[in-house]
């Protein structure tokens, strides 16, 4: 049985937990104003508002409901469009219409319940965060300038509440229906089943590959949450290295202050990554074992030399290099019922610097053509240290031995570079796909090699010599 | 009063700042769309099982393995067609379902039936079906050697270019290619159908074209076209996708209605949507173009070949609107264009905002860049030169009025700084190596009307009821574009009443038959038009019981604000009294209004002739900002000058430029349709076929209006608006060019769109030696 609150209404359901929330909403619960308009997360049409026990709060976050398996929200309060409304417009709702952000409207109620969420979980957000909010959100009407203009009425309003409590404030202004004051009261008497029956070892982390991939196999599968495995989502420092829970979501990652002063950049680089609702719900731990050639966080993470801990369910932990678990096309060392705990990686030191490059179709909400990471240290103007790494140029996600250890000792020229290139090249073994042709791809990881040094260390570089090598080589 | 305002228009005012009527249902998650229709008890659900080869004969077909799935109830082949296996709109030439032979992948086969549309998709994995292959063609220029066309050919001529090139100075020949488009409406096509008491049918439709589904279901099932009613509320987008293609779906669930005596709803997946329905048409095309030494164009010749798809759907209409476009906005007076519909095995491709002009105009725009690139020109100078003048002859005859090209050209220039601008784009260049800018500008010109003649006509019924509230029904399906809007508001300014009053009903064959489609931008002029008609009959004689009742002898009598108005003065009777009374005094307070477009005509024969009530211009300037190290490009503004006309609605019109223009500029760049050579659709999801995001909009775009009035032709002398703007976003592929130019300037321009972020890398990089 799985239980949780649904707007204002406390749920028990015997349904089965891969059951796709969605459909739970549409099928079981009549709610009609959520939409199905892709089932594999890139529209928003779905999204709906989760919000969960935090401290003496509930904090709220959007999902797709189309890839949530129901058991994911066990325990937790799930908002569709009928929850939030009252007897006027929100100021969300309000914006919308004042400036004509709605045309066919199928899109409209996901946009509400981005920009509602935004404006119930963050303080002090700016009109660019505010406007992030509906980055997973798509419209294929408006051309987005009229929600842009409801958007920036929707961060004024927010502006006016200063450092009082959302949501009270919200419910004293008629933004949000009064029931949202009682939630945290609720869900805390929402206790945990226990007795649940483990008979698959399908392990779900937020289900963002595996219900995009095998959702009609995993509806009636037995599924292992990331929580029943106590992998929590904790990110820790420990002496000079960094460990990473598998259950971590991208938005953790992303906004965890930890990283942020490890990699200064993290929040443009995972802004890539993904929508805001993927982000929240995508776990670092799925990333790293659906094993996809181009997945951000594994060559991220590779370029930092990262160690994965790998749990048995005998008990037996063993530890495997990141570059050494990718084994061919999809296959990794991973034994039937072992599972990944975490991932840790050395936190790299006074002088070392970090970039990520990706790029993509559509710049945002796309699965990268070429993505790489590079791992940097100069001393006196010479390569002291590099880790290289690039997705997208062969069956795994790659390392880039061969290429980094060329470049040791060497000074970041543009010599250099165009002789590391030729190294490169040979490394890689891109294929034609829908993401680029072989060439493409090529080519890209050569402009994305060089970028990284011309964001890293740009006064090494000759900008005229550049351009010249870059059309002779 | 007792209206309510959960229709938007909550400020009550008499006229054009309305909200789209449909806004508060929208952001409250109350629209209901037509998987949202509360469903009958024991409503069955269909799925389409189709064909995973491109061309072949259809050998065998298994249904055994998928009819032992607990759940399903039946599946049909067109042996089960009581009527006729067509749903050929123009040609008849596209069965339902296929009976011995396959055309392309995702031609529907079969149609299983089950108690939800899950068991029906588990039953379709289960079915066989054995082909033998025949061979395929994908590319149209091998389908035409190979003299597959779906159609005859198109020649539009108008003086004589063989003349016309001794003329020329310069001579410049090349190629121009478009890619497709998915319509990508965020709903999904679908239906759903219930049979009533005597077995009629009922058909819900997520449709731009009742009357297209209610002919086409009726020919399916052999029964008399008033034996289906067809019922829109309103679309989750249709940007001409769901015209012809949406009979397809109607017609299964109608069938399936039909054989089972039981509720059948067949609503598509985005994969069966993206695979089973047609797309933009892709076009390749040669020109060749001559000028004077001053820049004069004085001769284009042109052959366009269309990638029709497997069936003709509506590629014949698609194919005249290009032949239409083909010289945009400017006066040629030696033009000889051929056109090509290519009968290719891939999905029939169909309507899409823009209705083939935007591949004509491409084609154009390519032509005076290939010119002006060998004269070391800009291309601007040659588009100013040649913009039509009042008077001047499109070369299929008609004669350019209220010609707005160079206007609104002027007006852009002017308002925008757009010399600044240029000068500017410049000067970053000269000061930037790894980005540099681009820039373009795109003038268009669009006629307004349905090209085949009969089309534009439409009709619409109007109750006031006794307590003085109105009930608006037409043949215009509301699918974002703010009809049902328009609609209200011409009702309300011509009674002068509170727009609360006023009610829009569904779209519905039973109260407004033989519709056509809302398309061709045409919806709210030919509808209006209609409405108008009816609001006029209406107001006369409501006007007559105002006089008979309180002013046998006043000279001017009228209806203001809902107060009655005689020689000037305010008396004491409102609208309300006044139904009232004209209710007891037995006065007709229903109407049927009529219209048909005046003076337009078109004389096939000689491919010459009126065909547009008028013509819509603009001017757009275009600035991209490239990053030449990675490829990728963001659009910094896109400054137009539009001609609206007299909008009724300028909030509602400016939302039509600006998502036509957004769809244009992706059309352009990321919008990317890929098929292998097997004919099978690659760019099947939208992991795999991107459309913009908030971040892909350009960071700003400034929409003006030309300040001319519109002609009466036009509803409350308000232009069309739906299509025209899509074709600025063509500007998009001239500005990037613009600027790999800047950053290589040997690169040799291809003119094949999109410009992905691919192309663009590899174009920068093109005289590269090696990777
Ligand atoms: C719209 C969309 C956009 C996306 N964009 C990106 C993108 O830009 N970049 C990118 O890299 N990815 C992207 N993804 C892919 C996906 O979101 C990420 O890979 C995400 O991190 C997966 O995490 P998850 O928790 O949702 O995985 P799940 O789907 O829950 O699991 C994936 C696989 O990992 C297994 N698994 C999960 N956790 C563990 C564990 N701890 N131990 C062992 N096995 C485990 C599961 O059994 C399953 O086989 C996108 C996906 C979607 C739907
Ligand atoms: S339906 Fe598109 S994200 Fe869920
Ligand atoms: S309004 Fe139609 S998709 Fe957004």
């Amino acid at each position: 049985m799985i239980e949780f609150i649904l707007n204002d209404v406390l749920i028990k359901t015997n349904s089965p937990p891969g059951l796709p929330l969605l459909d739970f909403i549409r099928q079981e619960m009549g709610l009609m104003g959520t939409k199905i308009a892709c089932r594999e997360g890139d529209c928003g049409a779905c999204t709906l508002m989760v919000g969960e026990l935090d401290g003496d709060k509930v904090s709220y976050k959007t999902i797709v409901s189309c890839l949530t398996p129901l058991v994911n929200v066990q325990s937790k309060h799930v908002v569709s469009i009928e929850g939030l409304n009252g007897d006027q417009l929100s100021h969300v709702q309000q914006a919308i219409v004042d400036h004509s952000g709605t045309q066919c409207g199928f899109c409209t109620p996901g946009f509400v319940i981005s920009l509602m969420t935004k404006s119930l979980s963050d303080a002090n957000s700016n009109l660019d965060e505010t406007l992030a909010s509906v980055d997973g959100n798509i419209c294929r009407c408006t051309g987005y300038k009229s929600i842009e203009r409801a958007v920036k009425d929707i961060w004024e309003v927010n502006q006016r509440r200063k450092d009082k409590d959302a949501p009270q404030w919200m419910v004293k202004n008629k933004y949000l229906p009064e029931y949202f004051l009682s939630i945290h009261d609720r869900l805390s008497n929402i206790i945990l089943p226990d007795e649940r029956i483990k008979k698959s070892n399908v392990i779900l982390g937020g289900g963002t590959d595996l219900m995009v991939q095998k959702a009609d196999s995993i509806m009636h599968a037995g599924l292992q949450t990331l929580r029943e495995k106590d992998i929590l989502h904790g990110i820790m420092i420990e002496d000079d290295h960094c460990i990473l829970q598998a259950g971590a979501t991208v938005t953790e990652l992303l906004t965890s202050l930890e990283l942020r002063s490890i990699f200064p950049g993290i929040q443009k680089y995972f802004k890539l990554l993904s929508s805001t609702q993927i982000r929240n719900m995508g776990t670092l731990g799925g990333n790293i074992v659906n094993a996809s050639p181009i997945g951000d966080l594994i060559v991220f993470f590779l370029a930092l030399d990262a160690k994965l801990q790998i749990n048995s369910p005998d008990g037996g932990r063993r530890s495997v290099a990141l570059k050494d678990f990718y084994l061919d096309y999809k296959k990794i060392d991973l034994k039937q019922g072992e599972y990944v705990e975490a991932l840790s990686f050395n936190i790299p030191l006074h002088g070392y610097q970090f970039n990520f490059e990706k790029v993509s179709k559509r710049e945002h909400l796309d699965i990268a053509s070429v993505n790489s990471a590079i791992l940097l240290h100069l001393q006196d103007n010479l390569i002291k240290d590099v880790r290289l790494s690039a997705g997208g140029v062969g069956p795994i996600p790659m390392f880039l031995e061969k290429t980094s250890s060329f470049l040791q000792g060497r000074r970041p020229d543009v010599e250099s570079l165009s002789e590391a290139n030729s190294i490169l090249q040979d490394e890689i073994s891109p294929i034609d796909d829908i993401r680029g042709s072989e060439e493409y791809k090529r080519l890209l990881l050569r402009q994305l090699f060089i970028a990284h040094f011309i964001e890293l260390c740009p006064d090494q570089i000759r900008m005229d010599q550049l351009q010249e090598i870059l059309i002779q080589i | 009063m007792s209206g309510s305002n959960q229709d938007g228009s909550a400020t009550g005012n008499f006229d054009s700042n309305m909200r789209n009527t449909d806004s508060i249902g929208h952001v409250t998650g109350k629209s209901v769309f037509l998987d949202d229709i509360p469903e009958i008890k024991g409503s069955l659900h269909a799925v389409a099982f189709a064909s995973s080869l491109a061309h072949g004969k259809l050998r065998k077909l298994n249904l055994s393995a998928a009819l032992q799935v607990p759940g399903v109830i039946r599946i049909l082949t067109y042996e089960d067609i009581p009527g006729e296996n067509q749903v050929g709109g123009i040609i008849l030439d596209e069965p339902l379902l296929a009976e011995t032979e396959v055309h392309y992948i995702g031609q529907p086969i079969a149609v299983i039936i089950a108690e939800s549309a899950h068991i029906a998709r588990q039953a379709r994995a289960l079915i066989h079906a054995e082909y033998e292959l025949l061979p395929v063609i994908t590319d149209p220029r091998e389908a035409y050697e190979k003299g597959e066309l779906l159609f005859p050919p198109r020649f539009f001529e108008s003086g004589d270019v063989v003349s016309g090139w001794e003329e020329c100075e310069y001579i410049f020949e090349g190629r121009a290619e478009t890619g497709g488009q998915e319509h990508l409406y965020l709903e999904t096509q679908g239906a759903y159908a219930y049979p009533d008491e005597t077995g009629n049918l009922k058909i819900h439709s997520a449709t731009q074209g009742p009357t297209l589904i209610q002919k086409t279901v009726a020919r399916i099932l052999g029964v008399a076209m008033n034996r289906v009613e067809v019922d829109v509320r309103r679309l989750g987008g249709g940007f001409g996708g769901k015209e012809d293609q949406a009979t397809v779906w109607a017609g299964l669930a109608g069938l399936s209605a039909q054989v089972l005596q039981k509720p059948v709803k067949m609503v598509l997946s985005r994969e069966d949507d993206m695979y089973m329905t047609g797309k933009r048409h892709p076009y390749t095309s040669d020109f060749k173009i001559g000028l004077t030494k001053e820049l004069k164009i004085i001769a284009l010749e042109l052959s366009l070949f269309q990638n029709g798809g497997a069936a003709s759907d509506l590629s014949p209409a698609i194919l005249e609107r290009t032949l239409f476009h083909v010289t945009n906005s400017y006066f040629i007076p030696n033009v000889k264009a051929a056109a090509y519909s290519c009968k290719t095995n891939l999905v029939p491709n169909t309507a899409f905002r823009g209705f083939g002009a935007p591949q004509a105009m491409f084609v154009m725009e390519a032509a005076i860049s290939k010119a002006a690139i060998e004269l070391k020109i800009q291309a601007r100078e040659i588009q100013e030169r040649n913009l039509i003048r009042e008077d001047e002859l499109f070369h299929y005859g008609q004669v350019a009025t209220n010609a707005h090209a160079l206007p609104s050209w002027d007006d852009a220039m002017k308002t925008f700084h757009i010399e600044e601008r240029i000068a500017a784009i410049k000067k970053f260049n000269q000061n930037n190596s790894l980005i540099k800018k681009g820039m373009a500008l795109m003038p268009v010109c669009f006629g307004v009307s349905f090209t085949k003649t009969p089309m534009n006509q439409a009709r619409a019924l109007v109750h006031i009821y006794q307590d003085g509230s109105i009930g608006i029904s037409t043949g215009a399906v509301e699918m974002g574009q703010g009809v049902n809007t328009k609609m209200k508001q011409v009702a309300a300014r011509i009674f002068s009443v509170d727009p609360r009053r006023i009610k829009l009903e569904t779209t519905n064959t039973t109260r407004v038959a033989n519709t056509s489609p809302t398309a061709a931008s045409s919806g709210a002029d030919l509808n209006g038009k209609a409405l108008q008609n009816a609001c006029e009959a209406l107001l006369r004689r409501v006007l007559g019981v105002a006089r008979k009742m309180i002013a046998v002898d006043c000279e001017n009598i009228e209806i203001k604000e809902e107060r009655i108005i005689t020689d000037g003065k305010t008396s004491s009777f409102t609208w309300e009294n006044l139904i009232e009374k004209a209710f007891l005094d037995r006065v007709n307070l229903s109407e049927n209004g009529h219209y048909a477009t005046p003076f337009i005509h078109f004389d096939k024969s000689i491919e010459k002739g009126h065909p547009f009530a008028y013509h819509v211009f603009g001017t757009a300037f275009i600035e991209v900002t490239l990053d030449c190290l990675r490829g990728q490009y963001n659009f910094d503004g896109v400054h137009i000058v539009h001609d609206f006309g007299n909008s009724m609605n300028f909030e509602l019109d400016r939302g039509q430029v600006e998502g036509a223009l957004m769809q244009g500029i992706a059309w352009m760049t990321m919008e990317e349709i890929s098929f292998d050579k097997t004919g099978k659709l690659l760019s099947n999801s939208l992991s795999s076929y991107k459309i913009p995001d908030i971040y892909a909009a350009p960071d700003i775009v400034d929409v003006k209006a030309l300040e001319r009035d519109g002609p009466d032709i036009a509803i409350m002398k308000s232009k069309a608006i739906g299509e025209p703007p899509f074709m600025y976003g063509i500007g998009a592929y001239f500005a990037i060019q613009d600027a790999i130019k800047s950053f290589n300037s040997d690169y040799k321009s291809d003119f094949i769109a999109p410009f992905t972020p691919e192309k663009i890398l590899l174009a920068l990089y093109q005289n590269r030696s090696r990777p």
